[in-house]
């Protein structure tokens, strides 16, 4: 890739028991925003810590750009951090909170410039004196955003940044942020354990599975055309369904009938395979596989319905009233994914 | 790593020497200093009377501190809060103190004892504060509190819906706290216990002012001490650190979980309003009463304090009052000097305990679990033990140069005594300094790090401003121990580092009870001031 700015080359980092990141490879542009998505125990948090600094890799090298900072402990390393529930200084005010990066910086007009500025940033100009245990959820997370800033990281790391905040301010919060990510251009690394989020933070998204790396790429790239069952089932919605390839690109399933199939990795002719389809993908038809509808979930103009197809449950998009609960219906599957069934 | 070093060899090092050289004489290795500790009859007497005064002074606090507990937290009447503070009061009056206001009390020459020899006609009271049950007495009044406190304490967070349940499913009120109740404060119940018993193993200025001839293990350490016999004091001090850890080992196992944690997180019921007037105000009436017995000692000081001397001989009250005893305390270089002694070495220890217990904590929560049990174990060593038992250790290993295996001549130094005092202020300051690291968000030290704060802007502008309530408390709390301090100081005290409480017997022996009130009064004010400070928050 080229101007990689910051690279994460074979991290590895064991605990006690357990490997937290296997060898993990990935790389971020300037500017550009990373998201690291997984499950809870990924290995995501570690990685953050490891890019922080709060944390050695047994293995592995960071480098940004093209030097290497992998024994830099966290205070030299220039690298913002913005923890997931804030770590704000409750002893200090706003001001002292954001000014605290800046310190030996430039004179104190040039600080308290830098202080107002950053503060104007994230939309909490005028607050500067007052106790950061008097703010709101979302203030406070805007205050350890600024004040992350404010010394100019070369690097932004953000842990499960909208996570503490109640569900309705979450959109505008990711919004805001999405905002002040894009005015200071910093390159950027956020966790987060939702897909949501990701995408609509991320310019990239790496997906992290048991401390490994499964895929990284856009969100369009890692929605249709995941390479590992394990990605498309996480990201987005999915269902499953048991069959055997039969040819390279036709899967008899166990539920009775055949589709046709896209296989993102080489599966031979033979093996069993788990069949992934999105609900916007079945639709249905006259012919096709027999089921009924076991629910159907209203949202609007669209519904969801599940269909109990033999021991299985399909998920389908359709309009509302295209079916009742307890109607037998026969699906048809637009495009579907097969991989080899994991042992 | 270089703090475990220093604890060693300040904790454990001086107390493995006494256990080694009970063991040792001149010839080498001798288990005679062990017979004649076996053989002696006094000896087993002494250590009986240890044994069976602590167990009783746990029985007696608990029947007094527990019922008390449950009055105050559960049941409301005018003056409750004011009461159940001043309940909490025999805490502020340190050990040696309290037992002098209980002599110019209760003493056969005491208010108490003039009142009723007067009453009846006799020439003088008609006992004496003597023996085992003066010493109970000192205990019981000094050591309820832990219950009352620690009961209380727990009592606040027991949910309402407990009682509730326990109502419903058909228990009345008394089968309720013996069913209930009790049971979840098993953890409160057993660590009160364990603190009064081990205070009490290790009480010496009860034992030592109302023993006469009742012995106990540490007022007969001190005695072969002081005659000259390092030897027997050396074994005896063995055999009482022996059975304080023993002691220790054996209450542990009661506690139990802390199932109050557990189910807990509730809010306690309101306390339960008495509503027949005779009944609210009998309870207030007798609330008072209490009150006035349990301040009687505080007041019964400073009134004494205020007597000159030489003046009081048979009166029922001192006939003349002045201020004498506080001007000549500040005007008179002699007297000064102790309490100058007392203030700088107590204010030294402190600052030494409370940087040592910042050094424990930063280790302690940073994840090296291995170093982690190891420092929590060794900065609490010192409370298991009898404060004779560290005085005569470090007597015994600070008596011999001989750099090479860390020993160092400090007897009759000024130094000997703060670093007694150190090593009991560990415990003390580390337990408020540790809870308080345990309470800070880690992520507020990663924080100032990505900031790029180093270690010590670190530990200057975020660690230390955070902590300040807990080193406030654990520092007043050390400082108060140390400038009450008799125990450890009558074992390592030099004439020209006397502190206070050495200066309060001297005037005792010299029947100059006004000066002695005057400095105990002091002492009062400082402990008074100090848990003040500590429980702010």
């Amino acid at each position: 890739m080229p101007e990689a700015f910051l690279e994460l080359r074979d991290l590895t980092k064991c605990f006690a028991e357990h490997t937290a990141v296997e060898k993990l490879s990935v790389s971020v542009r300037r500017g550009s925003v990373l998201a690291l998505l997984g499950p809870s125990g990924s290995g995501k948090t570690t990685t953050l810590r490891l890019l922080a600094g709060f944390e050695r890799p047994d293995q592995g090298a960071i480098l940004v750009d093209g030097r290497e900072v992998t024994r830099l402990p966290p205070a030299q390393r220039r690298f913002g951090m913005v923890f997931q529930h804030y770590a704000l200084f409750p002893h200090l005010t706003v001001a002292e909170n954001v000014a605290f990066g800046l310190a030996k910086r430039g004179t104190p007009t040039d600080r308290n410039g830098r202080i107002a500025e950053m503060l104007a940033l994230v939309d909490l100009a005028g607050f500067e004196q007052r106790k950061v245990t008097e703010l709101s959820g979302g203030q406070q997370q805007r205050v350890a955003v600024a004040r992350a800033l404010a010394p100019e990281p070369r690097v932004l790391l953000l842990d499960e940044p909208l996570s503490n905040l109640d569900p309705g301010l979450r959109e505008r919060t990711r919004r805001e942020l999405r905002a002040a990510l894009e005015k200071t251009g910093v390159t950027t690394v956020l966790v987060t354990h939702e897909q949501e989020e990701a995408f609509a933070l991320g310019d990239r998204v790496a997906v992290l599975r048991d401390g490994r790396l499964e895929q990284a790429g856009t969100p369009p790239e890692l929605y249709e055309r995941p390479r590992t069952r394990f990605v498309a089932t996480f990201v987005g919605r999915a269902s499953t369904l048991s069959a055997t390839l039969v040819t390279p690109n036709r899967a008899k399933l166990d539920v009775g009938g055949e589709w046709t199939v896209e296989t993102p990795a080489p599966v031979k002719p033979g093996t069993r395979v788990t069949v992934v389809v999105r609900p916007e993908s079945i639709r249905f038809a006259e012919e096709g596989i027999s089921g009924t509808i076991a629910v159907r979930r209203y949202t609007g103009a669209r519904a969801y319905f599940q269909v109990r197809v033999g021991d299985a449950v399909l998920e389908v998009e359709a309009p509302v009233h295209a079916a009742q609960h307890g109607d037998a219906v026969r699906v048809v599957a637009d495009r579907a994914l097969a991989f080899a069934e994991e042992p | 790593m270089w703090l475990t070093v220093l604890l060693l060899w300040i904790v454990v090092y001086p107390l493995a020497l006494v256990f080694l050289q009970s063991v040792r004489g001149e010839a080498g290795w001798t288990l005679q200093y062990v017979a004649e500790f076996v053989s002696e009859r006094r000896e087993w007497s002494a250590m009986w009377a240890s044994i069976w005064i602590s167990a009783a002074s746990v029985a007696l606090a608990a029947i007094i501190g527990i019922p008390l507990a449950f009055v105050f937290e559960r049941v409301d009447f005018p003056g409750r809060r004011v009461l159940g503070a001043l309940v909490a009061l025999p805490a502020v009056l340190p050990p040696l103190v309290g037992v002098i206001a209980f002599l110019f009390l209760y003493g056969e020459s005491g208010f108490v004892g003039r009142a009723v020899a007067l009453v009846l006609g006799l020439d003088e009271a008609p006992w004496r504060l003597r023996g085992p049950g003066a010493i109970l007495l000192v205990h019981a009044y000094s050591m309820y509190v832990y219950f009352y406190l620690f009961m209380r304490a727990g009592l606040a967070r027991i949910d309402g819906s407990m009682y509730e349940a326990a109502q419903s499913l058909g228990a009345g009120p008394w089968s309720t706290v013996a069913r209930v109740t009790l049971p979840l404060l098993r953890p409160q119940v057993a660590a009160a216990a364990l603190l009064t018993f081990m205070t009490s193993l290790g009480s010496f200025s009860a034992p030592y002012i109302f023993g006469g001839g009742f012995r106990v293990m540490t007022t007969q350490i001190v005695a072969s001490k002081l005659n000259g016999d390092m030897a027997m004091a050396t074994a005896e001090t063995a055999g009482l650190a022996l059975v304080a850890l023993v002691g220790l080992a054996l209450l542990r196992r009661t506690r139990g979980t802390d199932l109050v944690a557990a189910v807990g997180k509730g809010t306690a019921p309101p306390a339960r309003a008495l509503t027949r007037p005779l009944v609210r105000w009998g309870a207030t009436g007798v609330g008072w009463v209490l009150g006035l017995f349990l301040l009687l000692p505080h007041m019964t000081l400073v009134l004494v304090s205020f007597v000159p001397v030489g003046t009081w001989t048979t009166q029922l009250f001192p006939p003349a009052y002045g201020l004498g005893n506080y001007v000549d305390l500040v005007s008179e270089p002699e007297r000064l000097r102790p309490l100058m002694n007392s203030l700088w070495m107590a204010a030294a220890a402190t600052v030494a305990a409370l940087a040592i217990s910042v050094w424990a904590g930063r280790l302690v929560v940073q994840r090296r679990a291995s170093l982690r049990g190891m420092i929590e174990t060794l900065v609490n060593v010192p409370w298991a033990v009898p404060g004779t038992v560290l005085a005569i250790a470090l007597a015994a290993t600070f008596s011999i140069r001989a750099p090479w295996v860390g020993r160092w001549v400090l007897v009759g130094t000024v130094v000997i005594l703060p670093l007694a005092y150190l090593i009991r202020n560990i415990p003390i300051a580390s337990g408020s300094v540790l809870a308080g690291f345990r309470q800070l968000d880690p992520s507020l030290e990663e924080a100032a790090a990505s900031l790029g704060a180093g270690r010590w802007r670190t530990l200057r502008a975020i660690t230390l401003p955070l902590l300040r309530p807990a080193i406030l408390a654990g520092g007043a709390l050390a400082f108060a121990t140390a400038l009450g301090d008799f125990v450890t100081s009558i074992v390592l005290y030099t004439f020209d580092t006397r502190p206070i409480s050495i200066e309060i017997l001297g005037a005792l022996r010299q029947f100059d009870v006004g000066l002695a009130a005057a400095y105990g009064v002091l002492l009062m004010v400082f402990s008074a001031a100090a848990m003040t400070v500590g429980t702010k928050r």
